[in-house]
């Protein structure tokens, strides 16, 4: 009897999540569909769902005519480079406060956050007007330092409390052993905290990946990254819905992949470890 | 056991990043401000005041000072009330579906259902579309008045076409940017509801604790901590919008403060009102902020 209740209110709820599930990820589902329908086929009311002439075109289209390539390398190199370059400064950081805390420690983790509170329009017309005088609009090695010093406060963070996790006593014996501050970061913290890092740097390339602000303000052409290049699509005469499709799932595909991944991580790293 | 060297040595590690987020942050701050009291528009075609020495400057005063005025003109331009108003609605709006939509979906996925993991998967994914996508997603193939989908559903249902961009903007906005957030709550409320002790959920079913009642005394004090957090950074966020808004092109009708400063310093190129108008931003950003921070330093305590 029980056990016929609880099949039952299985079925009922798994019937129900899937249905708000389907209607939550409708919109990208969609998206997906369109992206290999013709025009005349994208644009259809009542719309085809599945029995359609299913075609590839749209993406060789949007390849010719918008250099797809152009901007997913630049969405590629500003994603690594911020955060590789953010983990040049922020490994040292974050051991320098896990394992030689001072008084200060949690006064400047607690700082450092601060300054991601800081709303992007409250920078916005100093920095695009220090990128305009020093020729940095629309440079990658300008966008890549604003990014960077965007999700350090994050990287720092996370870092701190995957080195938190490791045990100072190995630190300690290796000390005993003769091993200098330099040859124990490299050599016993670095590989140990590997997999902390990794998730680190998945998060924050997802981050850097859809940051639409200042790459949205400070490129335009040569620097411009994928936001830039689906924002290019909103002037009317870019409006086909199916060559859109197809530059819109090209350009969220690799992140929500790695964002699948990553959702352990990003609930650490974007709660800074309140919710774990 | 950190010793005298080795807390000289973390002091010298901490330094670069120390150094570099506080020249990020006073900086362009310190712009802001100086550039905020100054008349600066780049159109003006008189030598730029922000480039003077203090000499020139002081015999150029009545020229280039403009005392508070930005922040008067800033703060009693009609379309600040508008801003601001659009500002509170979306992120009001928004933080309101997430939390009740989030508590409710993160129960339900709680629950021992068949495929849970691909669920959530689909529960998630728009979290990782990027915003000038979902903008162009939802203005084209989703509200589109005549071939959207939606219009398609609503014609069906005997309802008419509904025109959401052009006759309930801020909806539309909403309804978007409610859509990536969501999946944010859910996922937040999803991990703080497994780590539920399973001993007190079994032990609750035996005593045969109503569902409700167990909601009530068990479910929610568990989450409160959980739901702050998810307020409070997603009012960070939400605060910001700023694609969803320009890429969509509502920016007229529907436009928050980010956008209004944007319009006055790079479509107006009035750099002493964008400034001022960034800076009632950042106050107002700041008093989240300070909410979020104690929240985050008790948990370090902790």
């Amino acid at each position: 009897m029980a056990r016929a209740v609880s099949t039952r209110r299985k079925w009922f709820f798994t019937i129900l999540a899937w249905s708000v599930a389907f209607v939550i990820f409708f919109p990208i589902l969609w998206t997906v569909l369109t992206s290999f329908k013709s025009e005349g086929d994208a644009i259809l009311i009542p719309p085809k769902f599945l029995f359609f002439d299913w075609t590839t075109e749209n993406y060789g289209i949007v390849q010719e005519r918008s250099d797809y390539f152009k901007f997913a390398m630049n969405s590629v190199v500003l994603a690594l480079g911020s955060t590789f370059l953010a983990l040049l400064i922020a490994i040292p950081s974050a051991w320098g406060m896990a394992f030689a805390p001072g008084r200060k420690t949690k006064d400047l983790l607690m700082w450092m956050l601060s300054t991601k509170m800081m709303p992007p329009v409250g920078a916005l017309i100093p920095i695009y007007l220090i990128f305009r005088d020093f020729g940095l609009l629309d440079s990658r090695g300008g966008i890549i330092t604003v990014l960077m010093l965007l999700n350090l406060p994050i990287i720092i963070w996370m870092l701190y409390t995957y080195f938190k996790e490791i045990p100072a006593e190995i630190l300690e014996a290796s000390r005993m052993d003769g091993a200098t501050v330099w040859k124990e970061l490299v050599y016993v913290l670095t590989p140990m905290a590997v997999p902390g890092i990794a998730s680190t740097v998945l998060l924050n390339v997802i981050l850097a990946w859809n940051e639409a602000f200042w790459t949205l303000a400070l490129t335009t052409k040569d620097a411009a990254p994928l936001t830039q290049f689906i924002a290019s699509y909103s002037s009317p005469e870019g409006l086909f819905w199916a060559k859109l499709s197809a530059a819109s799932t090209m350009a969220i595909a690799p992140i929500l992949v790695l964002g699948w991944f990553a959702q352990k991580q990003l609930v650490r790293g974007l709660t800074f470890g309140a919710v774990k | 056991m950190a010793t005298q060297q080795s807390r000289q040595l973390g002091r010298l590690a901490v330094a670069p990043s120390v150094v570099a987020l506080f020249l990020w942050m006073i900086v362009p701050l310190a712009m802001t401000i100086w550039f905020s009291l100054l008349r600066y528009n780049l159109l003006d075609p008189n030598y730029a005041c922000s480039l003077l020495t203090p000499g020139q400057l002081f015999d150029e005063a009545n020229r280039c000072f403009a005392g508070t005025s930005n922040y008067y003109y800033f703060l009693t331009d009609p379309a600040f009330f508008k801003a601001m108003a659009n500002s509170l609605i979306l992120v009001g709006w928004v933080l309101l579906i997430s939390v009740v939509g989030g508590t409710l979906l993160a129960l339900l996925l709680d629950q021992a259902i068949m495929g849970r993991n691909i669920v959530r998967l689909m529960v998630i994914a728009p979290f990782f579309v990027m915003p000038t996508v979902s903008a162009l997603v939802w203005k084209n193939m989703m509200m589109h008045p005549v071939q959207g989908f939606l219009a398609w559903i609503t014609k069906s249902l005997g309802l008419g076409a509904i025109d959401w961009f052009a006759h309930y903007p801020m909806t539309a906005i909403v309804i978007m940017v409610a859509w990536q957030w969501l999946p944010f709550a859910t996922l937040i409320l999803l991990t703080a509801l497994q780590s539920f002790d399973e001993e007190q959920k079994e032990a609750a079913q035996m005593d045969g604790t109503p569902p409700l009642s167990f909601f009530w005394y068990m479910i929610v004090p568990h989450l409160a901590r959980p739901v702050t957090v998810v307020v409070l950074i997603e009012t960070i966020f939400l605060l910001n919008v700023f694609a969803e808004i320009y890429v969509s092109g509502s920016g007229g009708r529907a436009g928050n403060l980010p956008f209004l400063v944007y319009q006055y310093g790079l479509i107006s190129n009035d750099i002493g009102g964008a400034s001022a108008g960034g800076l009632i931003a950042v106050v107002l950003a700041n008093i989240v902020a300070f909410f979020l921070m104690r929240m985050i330093g008790k948990n370090l305590e902790g």
